[in-house]
């Protein structure tokens, strides 16, 4: 097509969307709140995932040796551990410092009870490496492993909460694809609504240019450019509202929710609009692209 | 030119109907023919099918050298540039002025800006509307619109101009004139097609004249004079 029929088709197209002003104004409305919706599970996701890989942090695999384990075996036994893809970190508290540990945590101030044990280390068999994972998910794989390491006595792990972190995890990336994939089919059947009633309106004039020899991308190009343009309008307004509403959202839930804040922090702002600008465009622009495309099929039988 | 052989149409609805039976007629380059009948005789239906938009039951059309029965889809554009059609109820887009309606037959075939600012002042001249060229469709009179479609039909230089009833919704005065026109176009070398049921003009053109009947070809006459 020659630059001036693209320029001739896009000025249309727009003249499309403000013929059917009403309709348009409502595509682009529920355009609009899908992809907020969008961009608040969006935001909500991400926030939750911080919060979850925070808690996954202090989940963390005890290794205990045999009372017996040579220095070589235990040695082994961490370099085995280094090498696992799904260890994040981990360290070697020997028994010492497990008892240290303990007095702090258990006696406190009443540190003379603790003296009572004097040279005595009662936790002398529990050097050990505890170990950080990267997933959660991916802990009992670690602990079978480690269970059948040489010098390995007993290999402690919270599985209840690996377990209830990873469920969790996994039900909320559901539960937001089934709330995106509801929206997305929402506004291409919006889409498909308002360019049917463009093609209603103008079904005398596409017969008039289909009579004069027009091919049916010359036809098509208008209600393309008019599906297209309402999706674009549809998500720069809401990534507008959400941009500008963040911050704010943040401070309010920061405020309301002392107890949260104080636990992790929110994803910055920036951080957040990386990943939903570009794809609450191609959202958008998608959407209105094959909400067109599907109504021209069914519609025009060009 | 045109030529169909052995043309039949039939609608089904329900029951058959045949909208043409056996056609069987030619039609050379140069010509200026009429083709007449009663409503509902098939002389429409001879027209959609001459602009492919609809396809014969059974027998071939031939236009230009191009059978139409084997023509594709994505073809038929390229071939309807090159037959200029007029109907009755003028088609003329009504948000937009006589220059843009004009221009629009060229924008579909992409010719350039430059072209078009060319040739739509040369058609609206040759029409008698170029000083109406930024009126909208909805201001002028009927003669005048069917002046306009009549403009857009020739501005891609068809080799065929197909007219289906160009006079039925026009007076006297303007009917004479769009047939003054069309004839001026058939005799610049533009084969001309008029589909009509006013005997009157047929007997006062003395051109070709095809009768149809219930969809058959009754009469194909060189003239019939008054």
């Amino acid at each position: 097509m020659r630059l001036s029929s693209l320029g001739y088709n896009i000025r249309q197209g727009f003249k499309n969307i403000w013929r059917n002003k009403m309709f348009s104004i409502a595509s682009i409305a529920t355009m609009a709140a899908c992809i907020f919706l969008f961009g608040l599970f969006y935001a909500v996701t991400v926030n939750f995932g911080g919060m979850l890989k925070n808690a996954e942090k202090g989940v963390s695999v005890t290794v205990y040796f045999d009372n017996n384990a040579t220095q070589d075996e235990i040695d082994d036994i961490g370099t085995a551990i280094s090498k696992r893809p799904e260890v994040r970190s981990y360290k070697f508290v020997s028994a010492d410092e497990a008892w240290s540990e303990f007095q702090k945590s258990y006696f406190g101030k009443h540190k003379d009870a603790a003296d009572s044990f004097a040279d005595d280390n009662p936790l002398k068999d529990m050097a050990n490496y505890e170990i950080y994972l990267k997933d959660v998910s991916k802990q009992s794989a670690l602990v079978s492993f480690l269970e059948k390491q040489a010098g390995v006595r007993e290999v402690h792990q919270s599985a209840a909460t690996a377990r209830t972190l990873t469920d969790f995890n996994s039900l909320v990336q559901l539960i937001s694809m089934s709330i995106v994939i509801i929206l997305i089919a929402v506004a291409i059947f919006l889409i498909n609504n308002t360019v049917t009633v463009g093609i209603s309106v103008r079904r005398e004039e596409i017969g008039i240019m289909k009579l004069i020899g027009a091919k049916d991308s010359f036809v098509r190009a208008p209600f393309i450019v008019e599906g297209v343009t309402i999706g674009l309008i549809g998500s720069v307004i809401p990534l507008v509202i959400l941009y500008v509403m963040y911050g704010r959202i943040i401070r309010y839930v920061a405020n309301r929710f002392n107890a949260l804040s104080n636990m992790f922090a929110f994803a910055p702002v920036n951080s957040i609009f990386k990943v939903l600008i570009p794809v609450s465009l191609v959202l958008g622009v998608g959407i209105g692209y094959i909400g067109s495309r599907l109504t021209l099929k069914k519609h025009l039988h060009v | 030119m045109i030529e169909l052989s052995h043309v039949s149409k039939t609608y089904e609805a329900g029951v058959k109907a045949h909208a043409l039976k056996d056609v069987s007629l030619r039609i050379e380059s140069g010509e200026f023919v009429f083709i007449v009948g009663d409503s509902g005789a098939g002389k429409s239906t001879l027209i959609k099918l001459l602009l492919k938009e609809l396809t014969p039951t059974e027998g071939s059309i031939v236009v230009a050298g191009r059978d139409l029965n084997r023509m594709r889809h994505r073809e038929i554009p390229e071939y309807r540039r090159k037959i200029g059609c007029v109907f009755q109820d003028y088609r003329l887009l009504k948000d937009r002025n006589v220059y843009e309606n004009v221009a629009f037959a060229m924008r579909v075939t992409d010719a350039s800006k430059k072209q078009i600012k060319r040739r739509v002042p040369q058609m609206l001249s040759r029409v008698g509307l170029a000083s109406k060229y930024r009126s909208l469709p909805g201001h002028l009179s009927g003669g005048e619109q069917q002046r306009v479609a009549i403009a857009r039909a020739l501005v891609n230089h068809p080799k065929i101009l197909l007219a289906d009833e160009p006079t039925g919704n026009l007076d006297g005065h303007n009917t004479w004139e769009i047939m003054k026109l069309l004839n001026e176009i058939n005799q610049d070398g533009t084969t001309v097609v008029v589909v009509t049921h006013d005997m009157e003009i047929v007997r006062a053109m003395n051109k070709r004249v095809i009768t149809i009947y219930k969809g058959a070809v009754v009469s194909d006459e060189e003239e019939l004079s008054s």
